[in-house]
């Protein structure tokens, strides 16, 4: 899954953080940025999920693979997730 | 209030500045009778072939950021369904100039840029985006003198601020919402307003336009006004401030050192101490700065930048710390107060900064500095932390004797700044905006 954090809305309740630390990062003054790239493993979805459900400001959102206004995506990127097996 | 200075290089000839001597504003018809809205006998090239002329010539946005233009205008053409242009004429940074004179003095070159980019990208419709009253009416005066151009253009005026002029407030503002940025993505290429594609460019980029657009004459192989072509022939508007006898918008080849421009058109008075470079962009450099390549890839290489070419001369008497102070205080200021990271991160550097100014920081807060100009870029949603934290880690960098001396002594110039004032350091007097504090 790709997903997008809005750090204009972050409130750094630091709930994220605490579900998945390796995929959000705090500041010392608890407000989230990615720590990395978009893009979450496998393995840390249900983590994730999770930060998107009690992110008390909804600041974190599963990214749609497809732009607002299209149904296919653009050439060469956000190519469409293989799904589970 | 004094009158604008500006000036031309003189190795060149003057592509977006008047020569010496034109009256000022440029009408429909001066801009004409200077080859304006034709193209030359070969006329302009449209669609593809444009793009692929801006890309080969290497054009680069002004605003600040230097992204190719030629990949810009791609992007937003490979896309589906409705596009949007927006020239982007709310110059943000106080110590420019630039986009205001354009859009005050030379409308119509303005215009025929908008004309040139939308055809480009096939928008359906174009906004020019200003905060600043002359620059909007010149804007508006010049629309009535063209008969119905081939795509409708609209001035859409937004309050000034730091923070207005990113590319993503300016899609917001157009779009009903605050002038403030929004987080990424969508960048507006993928979303912008009214959720179409959007090319969103600085003005200087799109008065490059008409120029770069000009079709080779017939029987000619390249047109006259192409090319950045020999290297240094290519021109940028640098607006010189802070130390310099002259201050003013100028006209500037890329590929000399920085040392001899601002010497050769704003005058030094004496040899400068350093630095301010993109504004307060794009943080100090020492005096090494004088002799850099006026060029975006050195500058980028020693950790610097020409932004959006406003260059800040610090003089012999200058303090680089309180330099530093004053912009770290205007960030403080006049950020989005959006994201978390950059409110409380410019008001913490902007703490340790104030604190060396006052001769009461410790080696402790020093290392605090270095650490959040290490950790705290790319935490915002828009470029303001990151331009904080260019200032923070280039003050470092450059000046370590400077800040050891303000560890152990009161410095006499730092005593004399105020860094309540609610006021923009560097601003440029003849084009001081109205309200530096509204962000």
């Amino acid at each position: 899954m790709k997903i997008k954090l809005d750090r204009t809305l972050c409130d750094g309740f630091g709930k994220c953080a605490e579900h998945a630390p390796t995929v959000f990062s705090l500041d010392e003054w608890g407000y989230a940025s990615l720590a990395g790239s978009a893009e979450v493993p496998a393995d840390l979805e249900p983590q994730v999920r999770r930060a998107i459900l009690d992110c008390p400001v909804d600041a974190i959102l599963e990214r749609l693979a497809t732009p607002a206004g299209r149904l296919t995506p653009p050439a060469g990127e956000l190519a469409p997730q293989p799904g589970p097996a | 209030m004094p009158p604008l200075i500006t000036g031309v290089h003189p190795a060149v000839t003057p592509r977006l500045l008047l020569p010496a001597g034109a009256p000022g504003r440029e009408d429909r018809a001066a801009y004409e009778a200077r080859g304006g809205y034709s193209g030359g006998p070969g006329g302009y090239l449209e669609g593809e072939d444009l793009i692929s002329a801006v890309a080969e010539a290497g054009l680069r946005g002004r605003g600040g950021a230097a992204f190719p233009l030629g990949v810009k205008l791609a992007a937003v053409a490979a896309q589906p369904g409705d596009h949007v242009l927006v020239v982007n004429g709310e110059e943000g940074e106080p110590a420019s100039v630039k986009d205001r004179w354009l859009l005050r003095t030379r409308p119509h070159l303005v215009l025929d840029g908008t004309v040139r980019a939308a055809r480009a990208i096939g928008a359906v419709t174009a906004y020019v985006y200003v905060s600043d009253d002359q620059a909007a009416e010149s804007v508006r005066t010049a629309l009535a003198e063209l008969d119905e151009l081939p795509v409708p253009v609209h001035v859409r005026t937004v309050s000034h601020s730091y923070v207005a002029g990113e590319e993503t407030a300016a899609v917001r503002a157009i779009n009903g919402g605050p002038a403030k940025p929004t987080d990424k993505p969508p960048r507006p290429f993928e979303e912008g307003v009214a959720g179409c594609p959007t090319l969103v460019s600085n003005v200087e980029t799109i008065a490059n336009l008409p120029r770069l657009a000009a079709a080779p004459a017939p029987g000619e192989d390249v047109s006259p006004g192409r090319g950045f072509g020999p290297a240094g022939q290519e021109t940028f508007l640098m607006t010189l401030t802070g130390s310099c006898p002259r201050p003013g918008l100028y006209e500037v080849p890329f590929g000399g050192p920085l040392g001899e421009a601002a010497e050769t058109l704003g005058g030094l008075t004496g040899p400068p101490r350093g630095y301010l470079m993109g504004g307060y962009f794009a943080g100090l450099l020492n005096r090494r700065g004088h002799v850099l390549t006026l060029d975006y890839d050195v500058f980028r290489d020693q950790g610097s930048g020409l932004g959006c070419g406003a260059v800040i001369v610090l003089g012999p008497a200058d303090c680089p710390v309180g330099c530093a102070a004053q912009v770290m205080a205007y960030f403080d200021r006049n950020n989005a107060s959006q994201c978390g990271s950059c409110f409380n991160g410019t008001a913490a550097m902007s703490g340790v900064t104030a604190a060396l100014a006052a001769g009461i920081a410790g080696q402790a807060d020093v290392r605090r500095l270095e650490s959040w100009a290490a950790f705290l870029p790319g935490r915002g949603a828009c470029a303001t932390l990151d331009g904080a934290a260019n200032v923070a880690r280039s003050l470092l960098r450059e000046f370590p004797a400077e800040v050891e001396a303000h560890l152990r002594d009161r410095c006499g110039q730092c005593a004399e700044l105020d860094l309540t004032a609610a006021t923009a350091p560097f601003a440029v007097a003849a084009y001081a905006q109205p309200a530096e504090e509204t962000a």
